[in-house]
């Protein structure tokens, strides 16, 4: 019985890749339809929720370009040779035959919020009764003087994961003796706020190894950064003498980078490095500028159910939402998404709705075994998604407690993927 | 082998006429860690010799030459990190847990502990019921105390037969009545989807415990106790702090629904 839904799904979903003619799914059909964009954190989760769910009674379409999907998430881990590139990689088989939801490899180019369509590159044209977009985000062009994404080569980025950090990590092995690895950090707000230190932690505990002489410079706009005490301390434990961080005081604010030549300029003064990670300003993902969504660079949501403030029928998740308190991170996306799910399979009819309620811990690893955490709980106000409540690891823990961290933070990464993909 | 067993069941209530009152000021300062030197010398040492070789040397040696048995060896057990006695390989996955999150064998917790052992660890292997008498607790600590001026050390065992619920929950500072409210299983999976970012449904438990297939009552008694900060770790206080009973119940009678389902 499986096996033959599955080769159902299987079937259909490959009709929908090389259906050359625009076709409306299902225009008219019985049940009701939700188009998810973007398979990461929220959009995964969003749709593995609203089938589940929806026990069947809901058509759930989920629309992504990529086969693999490599999380950022623990990404820093793989940078620092702690686990394998292939531990961070994810596929859709599951969501496919366990959950029947049609998984279409492909890139929503444009949405059609009057007529309720989504057009694919690939020529689909999808009806939706409610749509949820979490595209994750995009970078600011020339928020770093010299740098663009066609430089990612020179100077990767490694803000989406995949190719990027593998590059990054290349970069970092190959490094020239007592050479210098820069990062220009972005400014906030930005995905995952402690992500650049803990890659920074990562890139040391390489060279550490390999290349103790090489130094790190962080070139941070930031005044100050997420657990900026904790890291400092670790880093001062772990890698003494090694990170140098230059903040706005002293030109952090003031950088451009020259990738031909391999060069950074801090507020007028030229410094040679051998390799360098740009991380640029962000803004939501393309799509959701182009579906008329955004307010700025990001868009605007209503806390209790996550719908756009411009279209209800829309709701959108993740780093691309403007919702208030919480931090872009993949667990605030998905527990947005399963906020999100709820509201939605409740709206179309097939389920009860229940009262919003978010939370967030971000784990960060400094050193393998040397784990710390923030976190907080939030709720739905008018305004915005509120925080509640937090907590955060202090300085001068025990070992013991920073391993417990460690291996929570393993524990945490197995329960979200299987909870974003089955 | 596990004679332990058989520890305590013969225990019951000792002095069941004597108040609870004492009960209740030592629990609300358990964890806090306050109250302890004073307490202490209320124990006659002698008393808890008898007390102990009656309802502990079963599994628990203490003194000169002591060797790990069932139990772990007691010597210098106040203020030792929970599930961290020398060469004692037979904690519970939960000891160990409990320890590393913070929890020490202060004079308080020792007594919150020995009056019911799932108190503070929902599945400690020490087949204890507990010492109900406040009294006979003091007695039993002042008779370790000699063995311990540096705390090191304490006992564990496998689940205990007939859990008297109520006095748990009491001792952590909840009314009784919270465990028998009848939990919505349906809203228990929404709010579950909260615990699921972490917690595997499927039962893996590595780095995060598994929660799924506990009985109601333990898993209910588990949130109360980190929402009234009897139980250490932060970010299940900080979960736990904004539920409330109806939904602990919820999440309580899904977990087991889902425990049930997975056994099939
Ligand atoms: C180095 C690093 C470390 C991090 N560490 C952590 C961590 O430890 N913990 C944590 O919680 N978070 C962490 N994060 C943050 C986390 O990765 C993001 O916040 C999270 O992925 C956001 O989820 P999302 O759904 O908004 O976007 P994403 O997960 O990026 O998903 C967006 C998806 O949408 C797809 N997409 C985009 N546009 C389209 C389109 N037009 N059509 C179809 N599909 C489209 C993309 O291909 C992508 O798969 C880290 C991030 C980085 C960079």
């Amino acid at each position: 019985m499986k096996l033959e839904r599955r080769m159902f799904l299987a079937g259909a979903a490959a009709g929908a890749a090389t259906l050359a003619a625009p076709a409306v799914w299902g225009a008219g059909g019985g049940k009701p339809k939700v188009v998810v964009i973007g398979g990461g954190a929220g959009g995964a989760t969003a749709a593995r929720y609203i089938a589940k769910d929806g026990k069947g009674e809901i058509d759930v379409t989920l629309i992504e370009p990529t086969r693999t999907y490599y999380t950022c998430f623990f990404s820093n881990l793989y940078l620092g040779g702690i686990i394998g590139l292939g531990d961070i990689g994810h596929t859709y088989a599951r969501l496919a035959s366990d959950y029947g939801i049609n998984v279409v490899h492909d890139i929503a180019i444009d949405v059609d919020r009057a007529g309720r369509t989504v057009t694919t590159a690939g020529g689909d044209k999808l009806a939706y009764d409610r749509l949820v977009i979490s595209p994750g985000i995009d970078f600011i062009e020339g928020s770093v003087p010299g740098w663009d994404v066609s430089h990612q080569d020179e100077m990767p980025h490694a803000y989406k994961a995949g190719t990027q950090t593998a590059l990054l990590k290349h970069q970092v092995e190959n490094m020239r003796e007592g050479g210098v690895f820069a990062m220009v950090a972005p400014p906030n707000p930005y995905r995952c706020p402690p992500g650049p230190y803990e890659r920074v932690s990562m890139v040391a505990k390489i060279l550490s190894e390999k290349n103790p002489t090489a130094k790190i410079l962080i070139l941070d706009p930031k005044p100050k950064f997420s657990k900026q005490a904790l890291f400092e301390e670790g880093w001062q434990n772990h890698y003494p003498g090694m990170i140098e961080r230059i903040g706005p005081d002293f030109g952090g604010d003031k950088v451009e980078v020259r990738p031909d030549a391999m060069e950074v300029v801090v507020d007028g003064e030229v410094n040679k490095v051998d390799v360098c990670n740009v991380i640029p300003a962000q803004k939501a993902g393309w799509i959701v500028h182009r579906a008329g969504l955004t307010e700025g660079n990001w868009a605007p949501v209503r806390a209790e159910d996550m719908a756009s403030r411009k279209d209800e029928a829309v709701h959108i998740l993740g780093d691309a939402s403007a919702q208030g308190d919480m931090p872009k991170s993949g667990f605030s996306a998905n527990s947005q998404a399963k906020v999100c799910a709820n509201a939605v399979v409740a709206a179309l009819g097939k389920g009860k709705k229940f009262p919003a309620r978010f939370s967030n811990t971000c784990w960060s690893t400094i050193y393998p075994e040397d784990g710390i955490k923030v976190g907080a709980t939030y709720k739905a106000t008018p305004e915005k998604i509120a925080k509640v409540d937090g907590f955060i690891s202090k300085t001068g823990e025990s070992a013991d407690v920073r391993k417990a961290t460690y291996e929570e933070s393993f524990g945490w990464y197995a329960g979200i993927t299987k909870d974003m993909f089955g | 082998m596990r004679s332990s067993n058989t520890c305590g069941s013969s225990v019951g209530r000792i002095y069941p006429d004597l108040p609870r009152l004492v009960v209740a000021t030592v629990a609300a300062a358990a964890l806090s860690g306050a109250a302890a030197a004073a307490d202490i010398g209320a124990g006659d040492p002698e008393r808890g010799a008898e007390l102990f070789a009656r309802h502990c040397a079963k599994c628990h040696e203490v003194g000169k030459d002591a060797r790990n048995r069932a139990g772990p060896v007691l010597n210098g057990v106040f203020d030792r990190q929970a599930g961290t006695a020398e060469g004692f390989t037979n904690y519970s996955k939960d000891m160990l847990r409990q320890g590393r999150d913070g929890l020490v064998w202060s004079f308080d917790n020792l007594d919150v502990y020995l009056e019911n052992p799932k108190n503070l660890v929902s599945r400690t292997r020490m087949n204890f019921r507990g010492l109900e008498d406040p009294q006979a607790r003091a007695d039993i600590m002042a008779f370790l105390r000699r063995f311990s001026d540096n705390p090191r050390d304490i006992p564990e065992a496998a689940p205990s037969v007939n859990v008297d619920y109520a006095a748990l929950a009491r001792e952590i500072g909840v009314d009784p009545g919270v465990l028998e409210i009848e939990g919505d299983a349906d809203y228990g999976e929404y709010l579950a989807s909260e615990c699921t970012t972490c917690h595997r449904p499927d039962g893996e438990d590595d780095g995060i415990p598994s929660i799924t297939g506990w009985p109601e009552e333990d898993f209910a008694l588990a949130l109360h106790a980190y929402k009234n900060e009897k139980r250490p770790h932060p970010v299940m206080r900080m979960i736990a702090r904004r539920l409330g009973e109806e939904e602990i119940a919820a999440l309580a009678a899904y977990f087991r629904r889902l425990g049930e389902q997975s056994e099939r």
